[in-house]
């Protein structure tokens, strides 16, 4: 039992470690929880200790070094797989189970890649721009021998010039957006205009390279080829992202990498049975927040990408923000200086989120792309549940998330509809013709991910159960 | 496969995945080093029995959910080691 602690922050992305370092100012006693080996997040991924990285410190390792230096407890390598409604966090770490007692927790989980299935996007060697970009920076490994990268966003341009800085070889870029697309965005994109630079910059050595790029182009399907290849077919869509019956290109490849944008990822604030809504160009469904980052459950509090898409110096000032609210609702500083941090903590964010929003739009997920999936394509992967299986279901009379999950299996298996929710839930509302926020999503449920009785109960066993004494008849 | 440029390794490391014996180097993740390897497929869907091979890599789509020290664990949470043994998850498994 740990009543000592103030904070419990889930998440070491760029909001976690933010509302740390900004928590432990009012003295909180502050403990961060995260799988990975390190601090970071996904877009400031730590090299391996094992590995050594001669480049100049980047913004990631400054953040990971001010939270080495600083009071907050830091529990690496742990996964969380419950959560109680009186806020004790059950983990398990490589020692074993571990939990905590606390008086708050922050929820700073951001988000989860989003693919939009098509036939042979379970093949082996096909896989996400998030995974592609973890074995770019964290792994220094190179998506394939050659590449060809798919989708929409900000990622595509980012694990291009990553693929090319590596050394690598790419096939070609399909980007489900226009040009128009990507010119509506650039007013907003121009209040951060070193990032706008960046990009700018991105396309140029993408150009410079000569790799063939397809603009309002999906991949259509992708089969085995000769020689172990993969055989991907290219068709052209419309402004509604439908596929067009102009003629296909075919790509030979080794490796696909497809990615169409991010969602947040709300297993945890489902679980603790918060408030959500449902905001298409945040990313989907969003755990609904206050203007302090507190949630609709008392002592839960959530920033980050997690609460919207937004990109990473918003996560930063908004997990900032959140570390301060924590302090103000558990007294530990006065008004007047509460108040003062607060509106400069929230201008800050205000303006960080402007250009992270817009790029946010630019991965939201469009119904047509979804309404392309032929009939026997797998939707749940887990658990190989096709289109046709969801809409049987609903023509048998499922009208709700949980009752398709009933019917058909999707979302039971290991990764909980982290994968298929978002695709499910669109085909559904479509069938239904319905809204995405009558439809609802998945009720959250423990263990948040997959465990072992074994690692639970470690060297306890069926002998060492004390059974009382039998009552006399 | 790997970037050579401004990347200093550590230690290799000799592992087995289904009986045969691979080597990683230290810090690479199980799924990481396979792929380095050239072994893209993991195990096989349980009820198609489709070849799958890791998708998400961090920890969240569990496709590259292999045995290692008789648990199920995802090959990319799992940092290889010398002599660690790795098998897939059959369909019976899952």
């Amino acid at each position: 039992m740990n009543p000592d602690i103030d904070l419990l922050i889930i998440g070491a992305g760029p909001a976690g470690i933010c509302a740390a370092l900004s928590a432990i100012r009012y003295n909180l006693n502050v403990v961060l929880v995260d799988q990975n080996h390190n601090a970071g997040g996904q877009v400031f991924r730590p090299l391996p200790a094992e590995f050594s990285n001669p480049s100049p410190p980047d913004q990631g390792s400054l953040l990971r070094q001010q939270l080495a230096d600083s009071s907050v407890r830091c529990y690496f390598e742990h996964t969380i797989w419950n959560i109680s409604s009186d806020l004790r966090v059950d983990a398990v770490g490589s020692q074993g189970p571990v939990h905590w007692q606390c008086k708050a927790i922050l929820v700073a989980t951001g988000t989860t890649e989003r693919v939009v299935p098509f036939p042979g996007w379970t093949l082996p060697g096909v896989f996400g721009l998030a995974a592609a970009t973890i074995m770019l920076k964290s792994q220094r490994m190179l998506p394939g021998t050659e590449t060809l990268l798919a989708g929409c966003g900000p990622l595509l341009s980012a694990v291009a010039t990553g693929v090319l800085d590596g050394g690598g070889k790419l096939a070609g870029i399909v980007d489900s957006a226009s040009r128009w697309d990507w010119i509506k965005t650039s007013p907003k994109l121009m209040s951060r205009p070193d990032l706008s630079w960046q990009g700018a910059k991105w396309l140029h050595q993408i150009y410079q390279s000569g790799t063939p790029f397809y603009s309002r182009h999906v991949i259509e399907k992708i089969e085995i080829a000769e020689s172990a290849r993969l055989k991907v077919t290219l068709a052209p869509i419309n402004a509604e992202k439908r596929l067009l019956d102009n003629p296909r290109h075919f790509i030979y490849t080794d490796s696909v990498v497809v990615g169409n944008g991010l969602t947040p990822s709300t297993d945890i604030t489902r679980l603790l049975r918060a408030k959500h809504h449902f905001d298409r160009q945040l990313g989907g469904w969003v755990v609904t927040t206050d203007s302090e980052c507190r949630t609709s459950v008392s002592g839960i509090y959530a920033a980050g990408d997690g609460c919207g898409v937004s990109g990473a110096a918003a996560a930063m000032k908004q997990g900032e923000l959140a570390g301060l609210s924590v302090a103000h609702d558990q007294n530990r500083l006065d008004e007047h200086s509460y108040k003062r941090q607060e509106t400069k903590i929230k201008n800050e964010w205000l303006k960080a989120s402007r250009f992270g929003r817009a790029m946010g739009g630019l991965m939201a997920l469009p119904k047509g792309l979804v309404m392309n999936i032929p009939a026997t394509t797998i939707v749940c992967r887990c658990e190989d549940v096709t289109r046709a299986d969801i809409e049987a279901a609903i023509k048998e009379g499922a009208t709700s998330m949980d009752q398709i999950k009933a019917w058909t299996r999707c979302g039971m298996g290991p990764c909980q509809g982290r994968t298929c929710s978002e695709i499910a839930a669109e085909l559904a509302a479509e069938k239904l013709t319905c809204t995405r926020e009558m439809l609802g999503y998945f009720t959250g449920r423990a263990p948040l991910r997959p465990v072992s009785l074994e690692q639970l109960t470690g060297e306890y066993s069926y002998a060492d159960i004390p059974l009382p004494k039998a009552a006399p008849l | 496969m790997r970037i050579v440029e401004k990347t200093t390794r550590g230690e290799t490391v000799s592992f087995s995945f289904n009986g045969k014996s691979y080597t990683g180097y230290k810090g690479e993740s199980v799924a990481c080093a396979l792929f380095a390897c050239g072994v893209k497929t993991l195990r096989h869907s349980p009820i198609k029995g489709e070849p799958r091979g890791f998708f998400c890599l961090m920890g969240s789509c569990q496709e590259c959910l292999i045995w290692v020290d008789k648990q199920k664990k995802p090959a990319c949470q799992v940092p290889v080691s010398d002599g660690m043994e790795i098998a897939s998850i059959t369909q019976e498994d899952m």
